[in-house]
């Protein structure tokens, strides 16, 4: 910044900054919290719609296709397949994982909408659509309200499911 | 003009904070209700449109999750404004004049509880020379208040606003300020921003509101009692509130006009009046008489969600002519800064 610079004032103004700060507290809502609170437990916590019989999760309490309250509460096993993934090999800043890994969709079983995680214990070249893992959690000082709480997943060795099982998710 | 009715209104309960629920959760009864009461099964809706303020929440495009509230599959035909629901009221009531379609159903959610609203509200102001000031609501209000006291009025004409609304909102389940006040503990209150007390500025609220609305021979079909839009139109003024004279609303009194409300006998009038003084100039603008029963709901300065209160007024005002309790009622709404725009909506009973 050129602070010590003259300014003509007489010059038109060309530009001005006025930075804007506002900040926000965040409701979860009651589903939300349900699940939030229930990783602390390492309890996976969906909902299921009434009507299309979709089980969600994360659970929002409500279904986004038919826009019904979703109440019936389902808990899911910490295990399912890779619907999708994607191979991060760019650095950023903060990066904490060594590059190239993998994120990938991950649908639970039993579950009918998938949630991006991370992959471990693979090599990013082994990591394939309908690849079976499990989540592997963090340690109890670590845990957290969050998804964090889940450190990630890995392949757990079982065969593929078949692109049938899954195609609806992709 | 096609003809167009409100068939059914519902709102939540306005709170201070709706902690529990996110906005979705806090909608969908209210959707719901509104729906099941118009008679109209869902899946026969043709055109779906909100009103909200992604400010509010402070999370961008935060309108699209509100339609996990509405079922959006198979895809509807579904539109926003980033307004209060009242100016989504307007659109769908213009999709409606297109003749092809017969139902729409509006929704408005806000909670104002999540930033600090009296900042956030300053954003709206333009960024050059007034939102870097940041000038807090209530001050602006004051501003306004202030050139209508100095326009040759009495704060004893806001202690009766004042009163009779907090007295009507005492009977109003969905209200949030139950308490009343009488004129004369109203007047001893001390200034808050001066000439502004506690009780001229409304409470900070979470809250929706949804309306149905049906045209035509459809709406003719229903077996409930309808309030059919008679008139409504929408004005606006300069953005710069030094650009106009605060102790007037000259764009109610045009949309007024355009709506055919002017010099019409009217029953009950809902004003979208957050701040007491905003009543007087409105009410003035509307040309409304002693025999206008004014904000029987208790009004904005009762309970003020934000985005939804202006669809509210609407609502209140067809409920009062659904309920046979008027044969003509009027609906404003209002947004901007210190009522910059306005919406006036005639509604009326009958076939």
């Amino acid at each position: 910044m050129a602070e010590t610079e003259a300014v003509d004032p007489n010059a038109p103004v060309t530009k001005i900054s006025t930075p804007i700060e506002l900040t926000y507290r965040f409701t979860a809502g009651r589903a939300a919290s349900r699940f939030i609170k229930g990783l602390l437990d390492k309890k996976i916590l969906g909902q299921r719609c009434p009507e299309c019989l979709k089980v969600y999760v994360p659970p929002r309490g409500s279904c986004a296709a038919c826009g019904v309250p979703t109440q019936e509460e389902v808990e899911l096993p910490p295990s399912g397949i890779v619907t999708t993934f994607c191979v991060v090999n760019v650095p950023f800043y903060g990066q904490k994982i060594k590059i190239p890994y993998v994120t990938g969709t991950i649908l639970l079983d039993g579950a009918d909408i998938g949630f991006m995680h991370l992959l471990q214990e693979v090599e990013a070249d082994e990591v394939r659509m309908g690849m079976r893992v499990e989540a592997i959690w963090q340690d109890e000082a670590d845990m957290v309200p969050g998804l964090e709480s889940i450190k990630y997943f890995r392949p757990t060795g079982e065969p593929d499911a078949p692109y049938d099982d899954y195609k609806e998710y992709v | 003009m096609r003809d167009v009715a409100v068939a059914s209104f519902a709102q939540s309960q306005s709170v201070r904070r709706a902690d529990e629920t996110n906005e979705v959760e806090m909608l969908m009864p209210v959707v719901a209700e509104a729906v099941a009461e118009s008679g109209i099964p869902k899946k026969e809706i043709e055109f779906t449109i909100s009103g909200s303020c992604d400010y509010l929440g402070g999370v961008p495009f935060a309108f699209v999750s509100g339609l996990d509230a509405v079922g959006a599959w198979p895809p509807i035909s579904e539109s926003h404004v980033e307004m209060d629901g009242a100016w989504a009221l307007y659109e769908a009531w213009v999709r409606l004049q297109h003749g092809d379609i017969d139902t729409a159903l509006v929704y408005s959610f806000g909670k104002s509880s999540l930033g600090n609203v009296t900042e956030v509200l300053s954003q709206q102001l333009d960024p050059y020379y007034l939102a870097p000031l940041w000038p807090d609501t209530v001050s602006l209000a004051a501003l306004q208040a202030r050139a209508w006291l100095e326009d040759g009025h009495s704060d004893k004409e806001i202690a009766e606003i004042v009163s009779k609304n907090r007295l009507n909102a005492s009977k109003n389940q969905y209200s949030q300020i139950r308490s009343q006040i009488s004129p004369q503990e109203y007047l001893e209150r001390p200034y808050r921003v001066d000439p502004l007390r506690i009780d001229d500025c409304p409470p900070i609220s979470d809250g929706a509101s949804a309306i149905v609305l049906v045209a035509g021979d459809r709406a003719r079909s229903l077996p409930q009692k309808l309030a059919w839009i008679k008139g409504i139109d929408h004005r606006i003024e300069p953005h710069s509130i030094g650009a106009r004279d605060l102790s007037v609303s000259v764009s109610t009194r045009l949309a007024a006009q355009k709506a055919g409300a002017i010099g019409v006998e009217v029953d009950v009038c809902e004003i979208h009046a957050p701040f007491s003084y905003q009543q007087a100039i409105i009410s003035e603008a509307l040309g409304l008489g002693a025999s206008t029963d004014i904000n029987p709901s208790g009004g904005a300065l009762c309970a003020n969600p934000i985005m939804a209160a202006g669809l509210i007024r609407i609502g209140e005002a067809a409920q009062a002519v659904m309920d046979g309790r008027a044969k003509t009622a009027i609906g404003h709404a209002t947004a901007g800064p210190c009522l910059q725009q306005n919406l006036v909506c005639l509604l009326k009973g009958g076939n």
